[in-house]
């Protein structure tokens, strides 16, 4: 068999446990995160320091009762979670994560450190992206309740206002980069400015930080995290889309939404950080990546457990009226400035 | 070659069985899912002609967008079943008002894609490379294709006009 499509495959196993275990791992950094900003302890007691918390939380979600709703639409109601998990793995096939590398001269030639490099990377994980939308629609139709129903439609609402905003700050680093292919786009960002500022797209001042919060703003609420939960809202909706769901299927829903987050703070990395640039970047530049994706996750669980959440029309309001606003001016200058100073 | 001619099949028979099945639901929240498959067929197919931005430009705004607001609407009247109170045996064109200019209009559509297909012989000739690139295809867009590309959006603004006029409340007096 070829090296090069063995090594392919290995890689593809590789990303998908990584996956499924930083899922995993971010249960764990939540729930400690969490209890140190609420001036708890956490989990302590599940192996040495609470670190095998995960795994009993899984292996409880495994030994629940699949429970269905009577009234429910048994085949969507199935399926629902299929999508949403399938969605969220799938969108991380198109980022790149390291700089090609032969592993120490282990293949004969370079391969890239990514599952599958298209030229159109950041519009496949768009559309993903978008096609995720219809785990959570379905689930709450198909539940026939009425707080999984709401929670679905708020989810789906949610979703569409705010993706404008998440494609419109995309588009702003499409023409700093002038490329769409996610590899390209993180090798423009090599090297410094004035020897100590590295060029990454974030410092491209004012278009690239400004691009940079509203990408991370429309990606917490893409994902339905917290201060945008609302799908999820439980002073309202019990549990949102998600209420008449058990076991298994409910862990699914659960892991979408951990790898969700996964995927948007990779994208950023790429997009705004220099992915895997910074010193000794051809050896272990995935460090420099996993650091950075680290950061943003932690960013991410600071954000939920510190902020409130909205009321539902000031998030509607905030969504047209504030970011999608600012994200389209951000890119007609940031349009103008590349025409101006041909960067 | 043997496995891109399996996967156009694959993907042919995927678009047509769904599109098929769309018209033969009774449950509109199943029409609306394979129509999605339908489209996500097709842009299979847009892969394997050499052309993944129109693919990907097809999930996003039809499977992403477009279909997200259909499901929306469909939810929203809660419409599980469609009604057939009416007579089945009376021929659709025989019908009242707006069924009798559905079923026209269905018949137009029948006899247009009739008439294409029996005028599509010189499909071969058309540069396959060029659609590949993006910039290619903004290019041919905003240059070569500007006037019916300008006509279109404003179509698109006067069925948003539209749409925003039908929805408005009455102001009561």
């Amino acid at each position: 068999m070829n090296t090069l499509l063995l090594a392919q495959i290995v890689l593809t196993l590789v990303v998908f446990v990584a996956l499924l275990s930083s899922a995993a791992a971010m249960v764990y950094v939540e729930r400690k995160v969490a209890a140190f900003l609420q001036q708890r302890i956490g989990p302590y007691l599940v192996g040495p320091k609470g670190l095998l918390q995960p795994l009993a939380d899984v292996v409880k979600l495994m030994f629940k009762e699949e429970l269905r709703p009577r009234a429910a639409d048994a085949f969507l109601f199935a399926l629902a979670p299929i999508i949403s998990a399938t969605c969220a793995f799938a969108a991380f096939a198109v980022v790149p994560f390291g700089a090609s590398t032969t592993f120490f001269g282990l293949l004969s030639e370079p391969m890239k450190l990514q599952v599958s490099d298209v030229n159109v990377a950041i519009l496949v994980i768009f559309a993903i992206a978008s096609m995720g939308v219809y785990g959570i629609v379905l689930a709450g139709w198909s539940s026939n309740s009425k707080y999984s129903l709401l929670g679905g439609l708020r989810s789906s609402a949610q979703m569409i206002s705010y993706e404008l905003s998440y494609g419109t700050a995309l588009a702003a680093v499409l023409l700093i980069a002038n490329s769409m292919s996610l590899t390209e786009i993180v090798d423009k960002q090599a090297g410094t400015w004035l020897g100590f500022i590295p060029r990454w797209n974030v410092f491209y001042l004012p278009t690239g930080l400004i691009a940079f919060l509203i990408f991370m703003t429309a990606g917490i609420a893409e994902t339905n995290r917290a201060p945008f939960d609302f799908p999820e809202a439980e002073q309202e909706l019990v549990a949102g889309y998600h209420t008449e769901y058990s076991s298994m299927s409910f862990a699914m829903f659960f892991l979408a939404e951990y790898i969700n987050m996964v995927t948007v703070s990779a994208v950023a990395t790429d997009l705004f950080l220099g992915g895997w640039q910074g010193p000794f970047a051809d050896s272990i530049g995935w460090v420099w990546f996993l650091i950075k994706v680290a950061a943003l996750l932690f960013f991410y669980v600071w954000m939920r457990w510190t902020l409130p959440r909205y009321r539902y029309d000031q998030l509607m309001a905030f969504g047209w009226k504030v970011l999608l606003p600012v994200s389209v001016v951000n890119l007609l200058v940031t349009a103008a400035g590349v025409l101006y100073f041909g960067v | 070659m043997a496995s891109e001619a399996f996967a156009f099949y694959v993907f042919g028979a995927v678009a047509v069985a769904a599109s098929l099945l769309v018209i033969a639901q009774r449950n509109p929240i199943y029409s609306v899912l394979l129509l999605i498959a339908s489209f996500g067929a097709l842009s299979g197919l847009y892969v394997l002609l050499d052309a993944p931005f129109v693919a990907v430009i097809q999930i996003i705004v039809y499977a992403g967008a477009i279909m997200v607001l259909f499901l929306f609407v469909v939810m929203l009247l809660n419409a599980p079943h469609e009604e057939t109170e009416y007579d089945e045996r009376v021929h659709p064109l025989l019908r009242s008002g707006p069924m009798r200019l559905g079923a026209g209009l269905a018949l137009l559509l029948v006899v247009e894609l009739g008439w294409a297909l029996s005028r599509s012989g010189d499909t071969g000739n058309f540069a396959g490379a060029a659609v590949s690139s993006v910039s290619a295809i903004g290019r041919a867009l905003f240059t070569d294709y500007a006037f019916p590309f300008e006509v279109t959006s404003i179509l698109i603004l006067v069925a948003m006009v539209g749409a925003v006029v039908l929805a408005r409340r009455e102001e009561r007096r």
